[in-house]
């Protein structure tokens, strides 16, 4: 199954200060819903707040993002730029 | 598809980008040069006091005044709920928002908007702005970030309480986040190492110093229909954020978009254009704002400025094996300074296996930042590339080779958490190893630094239209205003995939209602997100292409190839025919089934990240303590470059403002919290005399993302030359300047301190 892994502090208030899951699924919605069914409202800081680094590439916003069972998935905040 | 990059004909080339001769001949409309029949000039009315409560606001007079409209305040947009988002370049409160473009209840800042009129002439509004009287409760005021964290400080917001810690804080303060990040343990990193060096840095909230001020007109029609022209990095964001401000339909507004004359992230945020969409809406007329130099600088956002704490412990062998860095950012007067993404690329160029980070997001009586090429990253790169360079000389080691044992590659774990894939930082680091320059000897008091950076970049929403005209040329519509050459970069990979000549393809930015959503120009995406929407739609337009010669031929199209602008039978199975042109084609698109275009929308993802390396050499004054770039090499992982002369560009243009940023540019405020040198005679940027050519170095490991293996190019170039030029510094005169900037009256307090006292010639 995939690892998700919280790399930084502000989302740890949903987990109980738990930084590191394994989510059965294989698209970025269906690992935000399940996470969100584990830990209410960190579905929400995920879609409003944070970016998803699959295996070392970021996508933002990508419901439709495929996850491998061995894929090393990162939250980390969502990025903007100049 | 991907394409090859031996096979390339267009890109890599360097042709005349399509805006340039209305650029260079004057003729290219900005924000400032719209005009409309009926047109009103509105002018805003700016608190003179750093941190103050409006006890009232009285317009009578104001609106007696010959000649003028209206008068808006505070009272005439609809109160906005605090609501947190994550809008244009980062986390954005739209009540905040809504509060800087027109204080209510309290001003924040030297500059913020208290009222604005509109009226007949510019004179007549300036007139206006001295008739409106506010009475003002002063408030104590705090500018500097450290005295904002303070217990006892004065307090902007007394609903701020610190997210991030646990207990929730029972008193408001002015630190907004605490965030952290830990990779390993760094107590025991610390425990195994056997040189540690512990520093603190400091740089000043700079302004982008875009060229051109902020500008807008409006037309609120009768019917509720609003068109706003604007110059800014999202014509979209405009729209959006009216939209909000004003609690109207997205639909209702139009944004269209001017040419504009530098942004760099100061123009993703909204400041006059709901003000003067609020001033029409009232008079039923045109409004059209343009702000002054001094405006720029008193009410928009600057870069943040701050403080890092940066420790480090190595090996003596140069392995780092523990780091912490705390980063502490001005957000101005409200929340939302970059500090999420200072904390996660200050230390990102390394592997090192027990990393501790601590980031505040910290309010003070300046005004809001704005985002700035790489937001976050310059300020905790200066940091940590600078004690690099401290460690360096503490182990006696050369800087470069500390920086080649400890540098990321595929595979390392980054400390915010990600594992590295397809990254260029060690061949950036490669190509300085072997660069002439580094080989060159330094003279008396001269001096070399080397620093390094990193920048996410991003891609996200775009839409793009290719449109094959009757006569077989090309347009290519693209939503995302042009500020760093884009619009040739659409028409070189448009006319790459077409295979017909760059010039017979004509790039047009158009406005909300023209294209599909695009993301705002920002995070080095629009050559990475939109190109990849219109090399998309530009190969759609191939697959119909092909259909249609197929159909002249009477073959199947799959039996037809694209090649050079033509169609081809597939073999010769195919059938025997002459070549057909893409203008042959184009000619009987009617006969064929219609108009040939496709439009195509993205949510672009896995931009590649980018990494530079930079050398410095100056050249000290000892007796002005003037600091002169003798010599700059940039060197960047830029995945392919799509037109080299513009990627080129962004780095020599990005290099310069963190020249800026290291040797001359600060606020200087009085004791009451005004700002004293808004203008550029006071507000020193570089400018062409005071550097030597930028030598920009492409390093092009391409990003397997991107058709062309595009990587934003942008942001990078802005992050390592605070920590260069200082690093260079500290070579020249062997004195480690950590207080940014290091500008002739510092740089001559510290040659002085560290200088024995020296005869005078009578002694």
């Amino acid at each position: 199954m995939p690892k998700v892994v919280l790399a930084g502090m502000s989302a740890r208030r949903f987990t109980g200060g738990e930084t590191e899951f394994e989510v059965e699924a294989d698209t970025v919605r269906r690992m935000i819903a399940e996470l969100d069914r584990r830990f209410p409202g960190l579905g929400h800081q995920i879609d409003e707040g944070m970016a998803v680094a699959i295996d070392g590439e970021i996508f933002q916003d990508a419901y439709q993002a495929e996850l491998k069972p061995d894929s090393e998935i990162v939250l980390i905040p969502k990025i903007g730029g100049g | 598809m991907a394409y090859d990059g031996e096979s390339l004909k267009v890109v890599g080339t360097r042709p005349i980008r399509p805006d340039g001769v209305e650029k260079v001949v004057g003729r290219a409309n900005f924000g400032a040069d719209m005009v409309m029949p009926g047109m009103l000039w509105g002018k805003v009315k700016r608190s003179p006091h750093a941190h103050a409560r409006i006890k009232s606001i009285k317009t009578d007079k104001a609106l007696k005044h010959p000649g003028v409209k209206a008068v808006v305040t505070a009272a005439d947009f609809p109160e906005i709920a605090s609501e947190e988002a994550f809008m244009g370049e980062g986390p954005m409160n739209f009540r905040d928002l809504s509060y800087n473009c027109m204080a209510r209840g309290k001003v924040l800042y030297d500059g913020h908007a208290v009222a604005a009129v509109a009226a007949t002439s510019q004179a007549i509004a300036e007139e206006a702005l001295d008739l409106i009287e506010v009475d003002y409760e002063v408030l104590p005021h705090v500018i500097d970030v450290e005295d904002a964290m303070k217990p006892g400080a004065p307090v902007l917001h007394d609903d701020l309480f610190t997210q991030g810690v646990e207990p929730k804080p029972s008193a408001p303060s002015n630190i907004a986040k605490r965030i952290t990040f830990t990779k390993g343990d760094a107590a025991a990193g610390f425990k195994d190492a056997e040189v540690i060096i512990e520093r603190s840095y400091t740089s000043q909230p700079v302004h982008q110093a875009y060229i051109e001020p902020h500008a807008c007109i409006v037309s609120a029609g009768n019917d509720g229909q609003c068109t706003v022209w604007s110059s800014s990095q999202g014509q979209f964001m405009v729209r959006a954020y009216c939209a909000k401000l004003l609690g109207l339909d997205m639909a209702s507004i139009r944004a269209i978009p001017a040419e504009i004359g530098g942004g760099f992230g100061g123009k993703t945020l909204v400041y006059l254009e709901p003000v003067a969409l609020a001033l029409s809406k009232m008079t039923g007329r045109p409004v059209k704002i343009v702000m002054s130099r001094e405006e720029v600088f008193r009410g928009t956002g600057p870069a943040a400025g701050g403080v890092y704490e940066v420790k480090l412990g190595a090996k003596k062998d140069g392995h780092i094996v523990a780091a912490e860095l705390t980063v502490k950012l001005q957000a101005g007067a409200f929340p939302g300074s970059p500090v999420g993404p200072a904390c996660m690329c200050g230390l990102a160029m390394y592997d090192i296996p027990n990393v501790s980070i601590v980031g505040y997001d910290v309010v003070s009586n300046r005004p809001k930042v704005a985002a700035y090429r790489a937001p976050g990253a310059p300020n905790s790169t200066f940091g940590t590339e600078s004690c690099i360079d401290e460690l360096a000389r503490e182990l006696n080691m050369d800087s470069l080779r500390l920086r080649e044992i400890n540098a990321a590659r595929d595979g390392t774990k980054a400390a915010h958490g990600p594992t590295w894939a397809n990254i260029g930082y060690e061949k950036t680091l490669q190509v300085a190893r072997g660069s002439e320059h580094l080989a060159t000897k330094l003279g008396p008091n001269q001096g070399r630094g080397i620093a390094s950076g990193f920048w996410f970049n991003i891609g996200g929403e775009s839409s793009a239209a290719v449109h094959i005209n009757e006569d077989g040329t090309a347009t290519v519509v693209e939503g995302n205003p042009d500020i760093g050459g884009s619009r040739a970069s659409m028409a070189m990979m448009a006319a790459e995939v077409l295979g017909i000549p760059y010039e017979q393809v004509r790039p047009v930015v158009a406005d909300t209602a023209s294209i599909g959503f695009s993301f705002l120009t920002g995070g080095s995406r629009v050559t990475f997100a939109t190109g990849m929407a219109v090399t998309q739609a530009a190969e759609k337009v191939v697959v119909d292409l092909k259909k249609r010669a197929a159909m002249i031929w009477d073959i199947s199209p799959e039996a037809v190839d694209w090649k050079d602008g033509k169609a081809y039978p597939a073999g010769p199975n195919a059938g025997s025919f002459e070549p057909l042109s893409l203008q042959e084609i184009a000619l009987k698109s009617g006969r064929t089934g219609g108009p040939i275009s496709a439009e195509i929308t993205v949510n672009a993802q896995g931009a590649g990240a980018g990494f530079a390396t930079h050398i410095c050499d100056v050249e000290i004054d000892k007796e002005t303590g003037y600091v002169k770039i003798l010599r700059y090499t940039a060197i960047q992982d830029c995945g392919r470059a799509i037109h080299p002369s513009y990627v080129e560009g962004q780095i020599q243009g990005g290099v310069t403002q963190g020249i800026g940023w290291a040797l001359n540019e600060e606020y200087v405020y009085d004791k009451n919290g005004r700002l004293d040198n808004a203008g550029f005679l006071d507000y020193r940027i570089p400018v062409a005399s005071d550097l030597p050519m930028i030598d920009a170095v492409i390093v092009e490991v391409p990003n397997p993302r991107h058709p062309f293996g595009v990587r934003g190019v942008g942001e990078v170039p802005i992050v390592p030359p605070m920590a260069a030029v200082a690093n260079a510094v500290a070579d020249a005169i062997g004195v480690r300047m950590r207080d940014l900037p290091l500008s002739p009256p510092k740089m001559r307090a510290a040659i002085d301190e560290n200088e024995p006292p020296r005869k005078m010639a009578a002694e």
